[in-house]
């Protein structure tokens, strides 16, 4: 049952934080400001870290900022306060870090970004920032589907929430390769708002007004969500999703990864939750010898198809 | 009372001919941006075509619009309903994913519903708190709880029976668009063939008056708020058995917005007494039907809100009181 994870959890957390109080003194203390829980991937992020901090005996406070950056600078200072020797934070927008950034630096502990980045006029006030290149993601799907289809494809596209960084992106990469290949064309794009739910509605109506999904070669959704609401639309309007149309998609969740073994969805492309262990490769070899990291550490971002993708279902079912 | 019988003033429109006729103009622009919309063929022994589409898609909010009616006649308002349908659908995704038999998870998506409803409806009814207040507390506390039981995560499940209520059929209509269906009929039964009706619009023109005429205030209300909580508990349903799977974090979110909308667009007044189930249905395919069209006209996605607002502007002029004046009197003039 849930409930009983639930328990066992906070029974966990109770265990974790008076186990790290009493090796304060041995183990290096790193303080992390999480956005919160808005999505599933958020979850893994955080699961992930705290995986990886044990891996290497770090000892990982995690504070949950809800979305809320006022939080996020609390919880900051709070770690200041506590002296811990490093500090993650997951930003949850973009401008307004420098004073509490400031504060951190006085205090001579370095600071790491994860996922985002922030906007501020002196970059020495953080370590390094491990993020994705969403664009790439983006440049890296159509690619794949440029080099599947010979360079002709009339592909319709799921595009996240209107205005989202990661929707302008990942668009702006896809469609750097539909300029490059006079073969591709976006026929329909509209937004799915990064959801199942949508992804389906629209999807429904993408294979109607496209003469029955006949004029339709391939599928492009800016996360994998809305690629599993679309493979459901395109099976209930009596076709195959993955053949009679292909199934395009980022951030390789689980769910997507059964899709793929099913045959029914053709590619992700990895967006890793695995921020928090670059961050502490680079963060232990400064605390080492002082060596500084470059200022952005970009992650992978890999292509994976259906021939891996019950093994990757096996090893990712448990982060998330 | 007497204000809610001698309520059909002359000179205005007739009942319900501006939400009929915005849904058959939107149908029509439906028609222009994309011709084949009104075309249906049979796949797999259910119809399928754009037009299914809007009472399909439209059906969730349909669902909600009917007990949101009743609330807003009572004068209330319920801001939780899209925590609500997230609440019940993680709790039947959880259920049926643990392996529990459909009746069981259903049930206690429903009971969850009513558990729901029964909180709001004693903060307003007993405790007398603000409905808008009130309502927003399991709005904000819903959402959270419904992701304690998802852990964040999506929880998806393999059923072919709970998925039935999603992507199902019955007598070749979608599942969800059946169920609508059965829910207005028996809404509409329990408060039209009943004192019910006239108690709910007694409470919503004059709470006071009304108990000191001995209607029981509190138990209506309180009903009211748990018939609420049901419909958007079967609404979650619906949508988590479309997708067969319960998304914490987007399931029903902002839809208590399209709820309420739906039930002015269909004439019901904030302010409470009169109200109408069919219109506030028909309110919901308005929305529903402008979505569709929207996707299916091929515009940018930055449009689709502003075209929404304009046509809910337009749907709201036709039946502003001082415009319904003002008509009459050009009319004289002329």
């Amino acid at each position: 049952m849930k409930a009983r994870h639930l328990l066992t959890t906070i029974g966990m957390a109770a265990l974790m934080l008076s186990s790290g109080a009493a090796y304060a003194q041995s183990k290096m203390t790193v303080g992390f400001s999480q956005v919160g829980s808005e999505s599933g991937w958020r979850a893994a992020e955080t699961k992930v870290s705290k995986i990886e901090a044990e891996k290497r005996g770090i000892d990982l406070k995690i504070s949950d900022a809800q979305q809320k950056q006022e939080n996020q600078i609390r919880a900051v200072r709070s770690f200041i306060a506590q002296g811990v020797d490093a500090i993650f934070i997951a930003p949850v927008v973009s401008t307004g870090w420098d004073s509490v950034l400031k504060e951190a630096k006085d205090a001579k502990i370095p600071v790491v970004l994860l996922d985002r980045s922030i906007e501020t006029k002196d970059d020495s006030l953080y370590l390094t920032a491990v993020t994705s290149d969403t664009v790439y993601e983006g440049k890296v799907a159509g690619e794949w589907l440029a080099k599947e289809t010979g360079g002709k494809c009339n592909v319709v596209e799921l595009q996240g929430t209107v205005g989202s960084s990661p929707a302008i992106n990942r668009k702006k990469g896809f469609d750097q390769v539909v300029a490059a290949n006079p073969g591709m064309k976006i026929i329909r794009t509209q937004s799915g708002d990064f959801t199942r739910t949508k992804g389906k509605e629209v999807m429904e109506s993408f294979i109607k007004a496209e003469g029955g999904g006949k004029n339709i070669c391939a599928v492009y959704a800016h996360n994998d969500d809305m690629a599993i609401g679309a493979i459901q639309a395109i099976k209930e309007a009596g076709l195959k999703p993955g053949k009679d149309i292909k199934v395009v998609s980022i951030d390789a969740v689980p769910d997507i990864f059964k899709a793929m073994a099913d045959g029914e969805a053709n590619v992700t492309v990895e967006l890793t939750p695995n921020m928090a262990g670059p961050a502490f490769d680079a963060l232990l070899a400064f605390k080492k010898d002082g060596k500084q990291p470059p200022k952005w550490i970009q992650t992978e971002s890999k292509v994976y198809t259906p021939e891996t993708a019950q093994a990757e279902y096996e090893k990712r079912k448990d982060l998330y | 009372m007497s204000s809610v019988i001698q309520a059909s003033a002359p000179r205005t429109l007739p009942k319900g001919l501006p939400q009929v006729a915005a849904l058959l103009i939107v149908f029509l622009v439906n028609w222009l941006v994309f011709r084949d919309f009104f075309a249906l063929r049979l796949q797999d022994g259910r119809l399928f075509g754009s037009l299914i589409d809007v009472l399909n898609r439209g059906a969730p909010v349909a669902i909600l619009a009917l007990g949101m009616t009743l609330v807003i006649a009572t004068r209330g308002i319920d801001l939780s309903v899209g925590a609500v349908m997230a609440i019940a659908g993680a709790t039947a995704a959880a259920l049926t994913a643990e392996g529990y038999p459909l009746p069981v998870a259903l049930a206690a998506a429903a009971g969850v519903g009513l558990a729901c409803g029964l909180w709001n409806g004693i903060l307003v009814a007993v405790l007398e708190i603000q409905p808008f207040v009130a309502t927003l507390i399991l709005m904000v506390a819903g959402r959270g709880f419904a992701q304690l039981i998802t852990e964040g995560q999506i929880i998806t499940f393999v059923s072919d029976g709970f998925a039935a209520i999603g992507s199902g059929s019955f007598l070749m209509l979608p599942m969800a668009v059946m169920i609508a269906l059965v829910m207005l009929l028996i809404t509409h039964l329990v408060v039209r063939y009943t004192a019910l009706g006239l108690f709910i619009e007694a409470i919503g023109a004059n709470v006071r008056s009304s108990a000191y005429a001995g209607v029981g205030t509190k138990a209506v209300t309180i009903a009211v708020y748990m018939w609420c909580s049901l419909c958007a508990a079967i609404a979650g349903l619906i949508v988590t058995a479309d997708i067969r799977g319960a998304d914490a974090n987007n399931a029903g979110l902002w839809l208590e917005l399209d709820a309420i909308l739906a039930v002015v667009v269909g004439g019901t007044s904030l302010f409470g007494g009169r109200f109408s189930l069919v219109l506030a249905v028909i309110g919901a395919l308005i929305i529903q039907a402008m979505n569709t069209g929207i996707l299916l006209s091929g515009y940018p996605p930055e449009y689709n809100l502003i075209v929404k607002a304009i046509v809910v502007l337009a749907v709201l002029l036709a039946q502003s009181p001082v415009l319904t004046a003002v008509r009459a009197v050009l009319r004289r003039k002329a």
